[in-house]
């Protein structure tokens, strides 16, 4: 096949998912003339297996992708349909949004986002070849013979590269949601000596609407006061939809359990690894034998389609027993499937072989990102899209790589652990993974993180100024809470009313807002000359006051945790030399290059001894400089 | 800015004199908080060497009578802010006073760690990089193994037990946070309160059992075993370093159990010499091996000495078997004389023990046989009966961070806190506990999440 050049750019983008939708923006928005290809343009920012963004740690992400001056939060903010708070009842560093979207609305807001941006072109088209020169990649081919030169190529594959379904006995090469695979590429990588490997991933049943009794289950109401994502918005409104919890029962488990056979995941077929915390109805049903039923939601897909997404029951059985066992749940009975569940395999890149800049190890100025980097989610694969897309146009430029610490965002955790632990599973984030939870809160990403978004020249100036307003107000407020002192004999009743112990001297109202029972928000009738402030600001505000001595502690840890991730350790560094390392260590660190010491101590196989010969070894190598 | 680190600086000696070493910012703080001054100067004036007591504050117990000196950094040994105490009651004495310095806010120094600071604070040159780095390499190695080879036993065990239950409790509460939406049972303060009382009660009870200071004050005992004429008199005297026992060429001379009170290294020791063990119709020595027996039965420690230049006999046997289930060492003794077997011939028979070679009458292999005393005391590798024995200081200051992370989450419990704060203390305790089996931090608890819990989309 005949080959021709048909463009050059700056930064190549292969895929529009939820990384590529965000690594193409922001490499626009840094002034970067940006490609994306898309298989089918169809397929932009598709959610191809649930209908929602958002939830623990991931609502923390969308908050973070947000504050950098990324897409995910206001798009989500445009097209969801219900929205909830989640963990209100616990503490504030886990307090975490999520939001119903309509799925085809979400895809058509970005779709025209990304036509909108200058500086951004998407195409239709499969990439089936990256272009190498020197060790460095410089441009793609298109399966029509198409060549684009660029100097900076982003992956974003997701499912689609190798991609093979599977339904019950089924087996059919395929990108998700009936989409083509990427093949050709998939070998094209392997050539190039990129350590790939298998992970595995599944999507439950649509339902139609209509075939269902919601009579039956539980309805599931989005909050009333709603909570933008975005920082941009000050406030939301809209005609929330519902959803709808069921639960199965034993005739369904046994239905599941006399068709084991009949699985492709009890069957051998499937060779990659799936994540242990979507597993499959069978799955479930198998391990927790004892567990009398499971839950599952119902969700709709969308405000102008009847179709319904099962969360819960993601299962790789033939459709006959899918519709076999729906029969026996309380609602479902008459359930029509209009796309059956499906379990996708896909080829993925071992994640350690990338620079925490998520550039390839091997071929320069090749960044990746998303579930190609072995994570799942879309606000995974969103965060290392943003990521990718800056640190590409920054190396580009010739600076150096924009990383955030583990202390700072969970962006940062993600990135660090898959490149530096790696991992054996689609990685998804929890809040547990974060050391520093208290500090990295929702409430406060913009504060985190909108100064570097700023730096980096992706956070524009009415982001940025909205920022900085939020800053000043909730300092000038705090300060007049601070000045503002009550007399016993105003307040007694009011903090009685809330079950609150009366004071005896006056007191601030910063003093008895520290209190959890005194709520800013109620407390307006013992304050007057009050200002109206936004709920991100009031929210920001009040967990500042209530919780500061929790996060001053960990603030403390924090500095702990710095001085090990401030000595940085040069790119040059021949670990091979250094005396007192053990063997072991010298590989491992000769592999992976970490940045600093810290990063060092995090990589399985160096131990605390390597640790601080390499600490000997900086101080030695500082002077000798010097 | 580093934290404050303390450790004996001393190499521990004969003569009980040793050197606490402070170094950190808090150095200075910690000294006022454990020192009382007295004499003529009753100040701490820096770099003044100044007399005084260490007082335990918390219980008013005066620990000795020191020498004290603090010096304000840069130009001291680390650059930082050090104090130094020099003990002169006893190791005990020392090892108290390295205790309270811990617990007033110091950190039990790393092996070569001051060396270290020194070096990074640039008060060594380079050339003496290389040797620090093999320094800092072999013993943080070396106690790295001790800590491994010690942990085999019981307290690992222990250790990991209790690990274990506040998995599940950091399991209940990650799935909780991270899972809002699942069919969970709820977490309720009342069975969280439940399960970290329980876990509190097992580590205050290891802490109980703590110290140095029970095998210190109390002593150890030391049951000496062997056949007739192998020379159990002899390694008493070279210990005691007098001629008590009878050391004649007839076996059987000491018919009677000796029991000596005696200290090696500062440490007090119950040295019982055993008549010996054989079969024998002889009443008075009959009644001699009985006492034997007990005295064998009621020691911490045994240590069984063989006739190097004779073959192993039927009585080595004979006294081998009780041996396998005792903490031992084995001497061959006679060294001088020629070996007939080698060490897998008597592990056979006596278990898996050191051996050490001696020529006792010659007075060589003592040192080896103290050495060996000391450091089976203070590195925690003996466990007295029927209880855990908590005797290494690091282990020790762990157990009470433990405890102390625990005891901050149950008053966060009892204000009704949120789950997350909570999760704090209680992985903090996890981690400290870790520290003592050598285990850092891991995905344990969500890989344990994952296997309990039915979870998914």
């Amino acid at each position: 096949m005949e080959k021709f050049l048909m463009g050059t750019y700056d930064v190549i983008v292969v895929g529009a998912g939820h990384a590529g939708c965000e690594a193409g923006l922001a490499s626009a928005r840094m002034g970067k003339k940006t490609l994306m290809f898309s298989i089918n343009l169809e397929a932009v920012a598709m959610m191809a297996c649930n209908p929602s963004i958002g939830g623990t740690g991931k609502g923390h992400l969308v908050r973070e992708i947000d504050a950098l001056g990324g897409e995910m939060g206001i798009n989500i903010d445009k097209t969801f349909i219900q929205s909830r708070m989640l963990n209100t009842a616990k503490g504030p560093a886990v307090h975490s949004l999520r939001a119903q979207a309509d799925k085809n609305q979400y895809h058509i807001e970005m779709k025209k986002t990304i036509e909108n941006e200058d500086n951004l072109h998407l195409k239709q088209g499969e990439v089936i070849d990256i272009i190498i020169e020197e060790g460095k990649a410089c441009g793609v081919v298109l399966k029509t013979g198409a060549c684009y030169r660029a100097e900076a190529v982003i992956l974003a594959t997701g499912t689609f590269l190798a991609g093979k379904i599977f339904i019950g006995d089924s087996v059919f090469e395929s990108g998700p949601n009936g989409l083509a695979p990427s093949v050709e590429l998939a070998e094209r990588l392997k050539e190039y000596g990129l350590p790939m490997r298998r992970f595995k991933t599944g999507t439950p049943a649509r339902a139609l609407g209509k075939s269902l009794d919601f009579d039956k289950m539980i309805p599931q109401h989005g909050d009333e006061d709603i909570v933008p994502f975005s920082f941009m918005n000050d406030s939301l409104e809209k005609d929330q939809a519902d959803c709808w919890l069921t639960y199965t029962n034993e005739a369904t488990h046994d239905v599941i359990r006399a068709n084991f056979h009949r699985s492709a995941l009890f069957g051998g077929h499937i060779e990659g690894v799936g994540p242990r915390y979507c597993p499959s109805i069978e799955d479930k049903v198998n391990r927790f034998s004892d567990k009398e039923r499971h839950q599952l939601f119902v969700e709709p897909e969308g405000i102008y389609t009847d179709e319904m997404y099962i969360q819960g029951m993601s299962s790789s059985l033939p459709e006959d027993v899918q519709q076999e066992f729906y029969k026996t749940i309380p609602g479902l009975e008459n359930l029509e499937i209009v796309r059956p569940a499906y379990a996708i395999e896909y080829d993925c890149i071992d994640p350690v072989d990338l620079k925490i800049s998520l550039e390839n190890k091997h071929i320069e100025n090749l960044f990746c990102a998303g579930q190609f980097n072995g994570s799942s989610g879309y606000e995974e694969a969103a965060a290392q899209g943003l990521m990718a897309g800056i640190n590409a146009v920054r190396k580009i430029e010739g600076k150096n790589e924009f990383v955030l610490q583990r202390n700072e965002a969970y962006i940062g955790v993600l990135i660090d652990d898959l490149v530096t632990k790696g991992t054996n599973e689609p990685y998804r984030i929890m809040t547990s993974r974060a050391e520093y939870r208290l500090v990295l809160r929702q409430d406060n990403a913009d504060l985190r993180l909108t100064e570097k978004g700023y730096e980096v020249g992706l956070v524009k100036n009415d982001r940025y100024e909205k920022y900085l307003n939020k800053k000043e107000v909730v300092r000038l407020e705090t300060d007049r809470l601070k000045k503002k002192v009550l007399k016993p004999e105003n307040v007694n009743d009011f903090l009685e009313s809330k079950g609150s112990t009366p004071i005896k001297s006056p007191c601030s109202l910063y003093e008895l807002l520290r209190r959890p029972e005194i709520k800013y928000d109620e407390s307006f009738v013992i304050d007057e000359e009050r200002p109206v402030l936004s709920s991100h600001q009031k929210t920001m505000m009040e967990v500042q006051i209530k919780y500061e001595g929790y996060i001053d502690k960990q603030k403390q840890q924090i500095e702990k945790f710095k001085r090990l991730e401030n000595k940085k350790l040069p790119s040059d560094i021949d670990y091979h030399s250094i005396d007192g390392l053990r063997i072991e260590a010298r590989q491992k660190l000769s592999d992976f290059r970490p940045l600093s010491v810290g990063q060092a101590s995090r990589i399985s196989g160096v131990s605390p001894a390597d640790i601080n010969v390499l600490l000997i070894y900086m101080e030695k190598f500082r002077r000798r400089k010097s | 800015m580093e934290d404050t680190i303390a450790a004996v600086a001393t190499a521990y000696g004969e003569g009980g004199i040793g050197i606490i070493r402070i170094s950190g910012n808090k150095a200075f703080d910690i000294l006022k908080d454990i020192f009382e001054p007295g004499g003529e100067f009753a100040e701490i004036v820096s770099r003044r060497m100044t007399y005084g007591k260490i007082v335990d504050k918390d219980n008013n117990e005066i620990i000795d009578e020191v020498l004290a000196v603090y010096m304000k950094g840069p130009k001291t040994y680390t650059a930082e802010d050090v104090a130094e105490i020099n003990c002169h009651g006893s190791i005990v004495a020392l090892r108290k006073t390295l205790g309270l310095a811990l617990r007033k806010g110091a950190r039990m120094a790393e092996p070569g760690e001051f060396t270290k600071r020194a070096f990074l604070n640039g008060r060594l040159d380079l050339s003496q990089a290389e040797a620090v780095i093999d320094i800092v390499k072999a013993k943080t190695d070396k106690s790295f193994d001790v800590a491994i080879s010690q942990l085999e036993g019981g307290l690992s065990l222990k250790i990991m037990e209790i690990r274990q239950k506040l998995l599940d409790v950091l399991v209940d509460i990650t799935v909780n946070i991270d899972y809002p939406d699942e069919d969970i049972e709820e977490l309720t303060y009342e069975k969280l309160e439940e399960n970290i009382l329980l876990i509190g009660e097992m580590i205050e009870k290891l802490l109980s059992t703590a110290s140095t200071g029970r095998m210190i004050r109390e002593g150890i005992r030391i049951a000496i075993v062997g056949k007739p004429n192998v020379g159990k008199s002899s390694l008493m005297n070279s210990l005691l370093k007098e001629i008590r026992a009878i050391v004649t060429e007839i076996p059987g001379t000491t018919r009677d159990t000796i029991e000596e009170t005696l200290s090696i290294r500062n440490i007090p020791v119950y040295l019982v010499d055993t008549a010996g063990i054989r079969d024998t119709s002889d009443k008075v020595e009959l009644l001699g091996i009985e006492k034997s027996k007990e005295a064998f039965n009621n020691a911490d420690f045994i240590i069984f000495i063989t006739d190097g230049s004779r073959p192993i006999s039927s009585e080595d046997k004979e006294i081998g078997k009780y041996l396998k289930e005792k903490k031992s060492l084995i001497l061959i003794n006679k060294s001088d004389l020629g070996r007939v077997f080698d060490d897998d011939e008597i592990r056979e028979i006596a278990g898996n023990h050191d051996i050490i070679e001696t020529s006792l009458l010659n007075g060589k292999g003592i040192e080896d046989i103290e050495e060996f005393i000391e450091n089976m005391v203070y590195g925690g590798h003996l466990s007295q009966k029927d209880s855990m024995m908590v005797n290494n200081v690091r282990h020790i200051e762990l157990l009470r961070k433990s405890r102390g992370s625990l005891e901050d989450a149950l008053k966060m419990i009892a204000s009704k806190e949120a789950l997350d704060f909570i999760e704090i203390d209680v992985k903090n305790t996890y981690e400290y506990l870790g520290e003592i089996i050598g285990e850092t931090v891991s995905d344990d608890i969500i890989d344990e999440v994952f296997a309990r819990f039915c979870l998914g989309k």
